[in-house]
């Protein structure tokens, strides 16, 4: 049994007659990334803020390493760290004013504030940039001062809410390979997301939240047997082929096969329950088929479920907790 | 600089040597004390102020302004000269000026804190009051510019206070102790209120009355007697009252001690409503 590095029961909290977090029990290991997948508004960002000690519970109880968010906050904010879905850092201040600021907040001295600051600086790539204003830098470059900033003190818990959200694709890369390196050296991580692909690449578990509810609770493979398999995408030689390709795909698998904007391209939806494994074989046995019609697939690839088709399976069912695939 | 911003992105690639060697050397040092807490975030408001030294036109220009308005606009009418009345008016346009800029301090916590990086300090383990203790105090800093900007033009039309330069400083610092003192209401308002234009709205309407219904511009003697009342209620007056005493060399202990007392039941009274808001947000 590993150790629990965050735990919450029934934790609720309302704005008014809005029940932004309506009873999450979470139970998240320490030492890995856990993923809360959910869109905007599901209450990610204010389970994140109580667990934080920056919002009051109204209801239930939350323990980071057995300190309750309430009662012991001082001691769950000497184990954690923020990035929050805005940056929080100040935009005014220069990158190495932001990190001697928090250094000298955590007790550094002022040397060794400068010193660590420079040895962040430098690790995140942000050296040349240590003397401008942070208002200045790029979004990729505002969430490494954010995140080195929530590295000064190497924290227990690091929670890192949608640190993607806005970044383009090699920025987003760099993000989620430090991510890894944090978790590498022991850091738990509680990363929340709207990106099903990210929870995928980080987590070794995932809660999927709407409305204020965990709605399912997996690892992100049972979470993505839970939907289906996904869909293959298939791109033709000759688009002359592509009627016939639909007919024989619709003979394999069924209806939910639809031609793409590319000429060439057609998608068709793997059927529902498989595991990923039988999804191969029927992706295989489409391809079979269409070679034996005298069709030529130039390229072919397995598409994962999106988040959409994620939560379009899981709102279907009454919005109560359960167990995905146990 | 947008080149080498895009420059930066693309080259850098996260390396674990690095980033280990950044979190092996991550151990906390011990939580540093309150006071140390709160100069830090002293140093951060001055640092703003290094950055965006813009936001020091309203205690250099509005003092000025005042001073040389209320001077030439009264002056001759009331006292019967420019130079006579001065010595009357500087240390009270002195208090309603630093008085006014206190309200910045509301406008300030207010749009401050609706900024991200206060989720970043109020997860951090230090003592609470030390965010907004720290803004006040570069607050101070400014208190004190907008004093000496007022002082140098008055001695320049030609204010002599004779009380001397011990009794001016000592003026000087009552009134920024008092307008420290006296920021906690608009700290609170700051985080009562939801924008920055209801704070502005609020302070303009507590601080027209304060500073002109008193004896900033004139002997409370001639008002009628509904207006007496107010007057001598007014804190405004009690701090003029001792602040005028200070420079004109006839220093009144009774008002200096009211003006003190009237310090500490604002810090105790507004500092521990703003910490029960600011921890509640």
């Amino acid at each position: 049994m590993t150790e629990v590095a965050i735990e919450t029961a029934g934790l609720v909290k309302t704005f008014g007659d809005n029940r932004a977090v309506d009873g999450i029990d979470l139970t998240v290991p320490a030492g890995s990334v856990y993923g809360v997948l959910g869109p905007n508004g599901a209450g990610k960002t204010t389970a994140v803020k109580m667990l934080a000690t920056l919002l009051r519970p109204d209801g239930g109880e939350a323990r980071v390493f057995g300190h309750d968010v309430v009662r012991e906050a001082d001691a769950v904010r000497a184990k954690v760290s923020l990035t929050g879905q805005y940056a929080s850092v100040d935009e005014d201040l220069t990158g190495s004013e932001n990190l001697v600021l928090i250094g000298r907040l955590l007790g550094h001295g002022k040397p060794a504030a400068r010193d660590r600051a420079s040895q962040l600086l430098a690790a995140f790539g942000l050296s040349d940039a240590a003397d401008r204003q942070v208002k200045n830098y790029s979004g990729g470059m505002r969430r490494r001062i954010d995140i080195a900033a929530s590295i000064l003190k190497t924290p227990d818990v690091l929670f890192l809410d949608e640190p993607t959200t806005g970044l383009d694709p090699r920025s987003r890369n760099q993000v989620w390979d430090i991510v890894r390196i944090i978790v590498a050296q022991g850091t738990t991580v509680l990363l929340t997301t709207q990106y099903l692909d990210e929870a995928d690449q980080l987590a070794s578990r995932i809660a999927v939240i709407d409305h204020g509810k965990v709605i399912a609770e997996g690892t992100p493979g049972e979470l993505k047997a839970s939907v289906g398999a996904g869909s293959i995408h298939v791109r033709l030689r000759d688009a002359a082929q592509r009627e016939s390709a639909l007919r024989v795909l619709s003979g394999v698998l069924g209806a939910g096969v639809h031609l793409d904007a590319d000429p060439v391209a057609l998608t068709a939806q793997l059927s529902g329950d498989d595991s990923d494994r039988e999804a191969a074989e029927q992706a295989s046995r489409a391809l079979a088929e269409l070679a034996g019609a005298g069709i030529v697939v130039d390229n072919f690839a397995l598409g994962q479920p999106t988040l959409d088709e994620v939560f379009l399976a899981l709102t279907d069912h009454p919005a109560t907790t359960e167990e995905v695939a146990a | 600089m947008s080149t080498a911003t895009t420059e930066q992105t693309s080259t850098y690639t996260p390396a674990a040597e690095s980033l280990n060697a950044v979190l092996a050397a991550g151990e906390a040092p011990p939580r540093p004390s309150a006071w140390s807490a709160a100069r830090t975030f002293g140093w951060r408001a001055m640092l703003k102020i290094k950055h965006v030294p813009e936001q020091l036109i309203d205690v250099t220009m509005f003092p000025i302004m005042m001073v040389l308005m209320f001077t030439y606009l009264f002056g001759g009418a009331l006292a019967g000269s420019v130079t006579e009345y001065l010595q009357f008016l500087l240390p009270g346009i002195m208090v309603t000026s630093v008085v006014m800029i206190t309200m910045y301090t509301g406008t300030g916590i207010n749009v401050d804190i609706s900024k991200g990086v206060f989720d970043r300090f109020r997860t951090l383990p230090i003592w609470r009051p030390a965010a907004l203790v720290g803004a006040l105090f570069g607050d101070v800093f400014r208190y004190l510019t907008a004093a000496v900007v007022i002082l140098i033009v008055g001695l320049i039309l030609g204010f002599r206070p004779e009380g001397g330069a011990v009794g001016v400083a000592v003026g000087i610092l009552l009134l920024v102790l008092f307008s420290f003192a006296f920021s906690w209401v608009w700290t609170m308002f700051g985080l009562l209120l939801r924008s920055e234009k209801s704070v502005m709205g609020v302070s303009m309407m507590v601080l027209f009355p304060l500073t002109f219904l008193s004896n900033v511009f004139v002997e409370p003697d001639t008002m009628p007697g509904w207006l007496r009342v107010f007057t001598e209620v007014n804190p405004i007056t009690h701090l003029v009252a001792a602040t005028r005493g200070l420079m004109q060399g006839n220093p009144d202990a009774g008002e200096i001690t009211w003006v003190l007392v009237a310090s500490a039941v604002l810090v105790a009274v507004f500092g521990t409503l703003t910490m029960r808001l600011y921890n509640r947000k």
